[in-house]
């Protein structure tokens, strides 16, 4: 690989120990994928839940944090695994919290900003055309390709933190041109409606793709679907396919019309309502019990708290059902601000700050809540729990009110 | 002489181990209880199986970013695979990989991994000169 004069300095250790692991970790990585050389990127995003870290992840980055590391771009953060706020009530543990706190701080002294949020391209900053850079969490990452137009890989924590450090990715993947030709041709034949009906969409496409190194371009959508919808589309697809970037002809920047992604040679391969079904048939679960109702992956927008908030005014769930809802501490304090809080936890719901249910020791809580049968109108997340221990379902918002009202599936 | 298969360079150190191959993908968010060291997802065409120590062949990773930081972790506690082998990985497995030092190639020359190799095989994984040698068989 091409190195330019700071980027070998870093690696000749001239630069402190911090910045010599993150840029040999970079050139492991990029010698896999055939990286010619480094890109500066613009910003970081890292996922790093302590489920995820353990004692060895979070002393990693303690002793980075001691031995001088500071991040040189923005660099933010996905939800955190623990709600310093509410921890108790849902079963975590201080030993969970501990490993959050320590983490938190080793972030602080980095120079890192805790936004703790997968929805930073609704809430904080979201990539421009053409923006290089190295962002963590699935759905951030194929939104920001797909909807924004920037160029990320999928970085994991390790990877972005140590992109945050040395202010350069490796250049394979998505930052070139070649790998964002599409390679797969859908074409839609039922259009969406709902926010649960785009994910199952979104699943059926990433599972037909299949890798990360497919990228399905899409014909058939005939409106243009609103942010939260092709949010939850491509936070489905990249769970399902671990899909980094999908095309919709005419809608997203850089498929215009199909010849723009090579996409016009491609064999057409339609998505019928059958296809849907299959993808959803599995989480079907009409007349039993429900244990909790889930709301979240991705945190939800101002926008879906308002229709939450709307589904459950004046309206309260069963004693059988608990409710949660994960939203980023910047949308709470609008939500808050709005009333929109107030009238989900007068539901009876629990609204979490800064976490995601699946990142914040799902197996753990669900064991020490009773929380087997789960619904949600995540495709995403009905996806990921199955091997948590749950019995996963899907239905649309409104659905999932009424169920967590009634106690059973409706 | 060993069966010997090409593949891409690829990360970590050589080693040598049994393998426990499925026609299926990874992700160690999804499919594992960490733990007990086994595959919990009950899709999953290991599940029930204990994964420690063996040499893992699989088609390709799936879903989510927290693999990286989770192999690493898996490592620490010595309750992990000894080597990953998949057709093609994706970008996380391989930066989890590296930061845990754990062994993983993928793209074979020869085809199917998930073919080439069959459980219980004994394999030597060499990443810098990408290659696999199948011990126990011969060409």
């Amino acid at each position: 690989m091409q190195l330019s004069d700071r980027d070998q300095a870093m690696l000749a250790g001239e630069m402190g120990p911090a910045l010599k692991w993150a840029l040999s970790h970079q050139l492991a990585v990029g010698r896999m994928f055939d990286a010619s050389d480094l890109v500066d990127v613009s910003q970081a995003h890292m996922m790093a839940d302590p489920e995820s870290l353990g004692e060895a992840g979070v002393a990693f980055a303690e002793d980075l944090a001691r031995s001088g590391a500071r991040v040189t771009i923005p660099m933010i953060t996905d939800p955190r695994g623990v709600d310093l706020n509410c921890y108790e009530p849902i079963g975590q543990t201080e030993e969970m919290a501990d490993l959050e706190r320590r983490f938190i701080h080793a972030c602080r002294e980095m120079g890192i900003i805790m936004t703790d949020t997968c929805i930073n391209y609704q809430t904080i900053m979201p990539p421009v055309f053409g923006d290089h850079v190295a962002y963590g969490d699935t759905g951030v990452v194929i939104y920001s390709n797909s909807v924004c137009g920037a160029r990320s890989n999928f970085e994991g924590g390790p990877s972005a933190l140590a992109a945050g450090l040395t202010g350069r990715t490796p250049r394979y993947g998505l930052h070139l041109d070649a790998h964002r030709r599409a390679t797969r041709r859908f074409r839609v034949q039922a259009q969406p409606s709902g926010l649960d009906e785009w994910g199952v969409l979104g699943a059926t496409i990433g599972r037909m793709a299949g890798s990360y190194w497919e990228v399905p371009v899409i014909e058939g959508i005939e409106t243009s679907p609103t942010s939260d919808e092709i949010k939850h589309m491509g936070a489905a697809m990249a769970s399902y396919g671990s899909t980094p970037l999908f095309h919709l002809v005419g809608i997203t920047p850089e498929c215009g019309r199909i010849e723009d992604v090579g996409g016009e040679k491609l064999t057409t391969e339609l998505i019928t309502a059958e296809d849907l079904a299959a993808l959803r048939a599995p989480f079907g679960a009409r007349g039993e019990a429900v244990d909790v109702v889930v709301f979240a992956a991705p945190q939800l927008s101002l926008v879906e708290m308002q229709s939450l908030a709307g589904i459950c005014r004046g309206r309260r769930r069963a004693g059988s059902c608990d409710v949660i809802v994960c939203t980023a501490a910047s949308v709470y304090a609008d939500a808050s601000r709005m009333g929109f809080v107030r009238d989900i936890e007068a539901f009876g719901a629990r609204v979490l700050v800064g976490t995601c249910f699946y990142q914040q020791y799902a197996r753990e809580i669900g064991e020490a809540n009773g929380w087997k049968r789960l619904l949600s109108n995540s495709a995403k997340i009905v996806n990921i729990l199955g091997g948590y221990g749950y019995l996963p379902a899907l239905a649309s918002m409104e659905d999932c009110i009424a169920s967590a009202e009634k106690g059973e599936v409706v | 002489m060993p069966i010997r298969i090409a593949c891409h360079i690829g990360i970590g150190p050589v080693v040598t181990g049994e393998a426990l191959v499925a026609e299926d993908n990874f992700s160690a968010r999804y499919d594992l209880d960490r733990i007990r060291g086994v595959f919990s997802r009950p899709e999953h065409k290991l599940a029930g199986q204990s994964y420690r120590d063996k040499v893992l062949v699989l088609n390709t990773a799936k879903g989510g970013v927290a693999t990286a930081w989770m192999l690493y972790e898996m490592v620490s506690r010595g309750i992990a695979p000894k080597a990953i082998l998949f057709n093609s990985a994706n970008t996380i497995l391989a930066q989890g990989a590296a930061l845990a030092n754990l062994t993983m190639c993928d793209r074979f020359d020869e085809g199917d991994v998930t073919r080439l190799i069959r459980t219980g095989d004994l394999v030597e994984i060499r990443p810098d000169d990408g290659q696999v040698m199948i011990l126990n068989r011969d060409q």
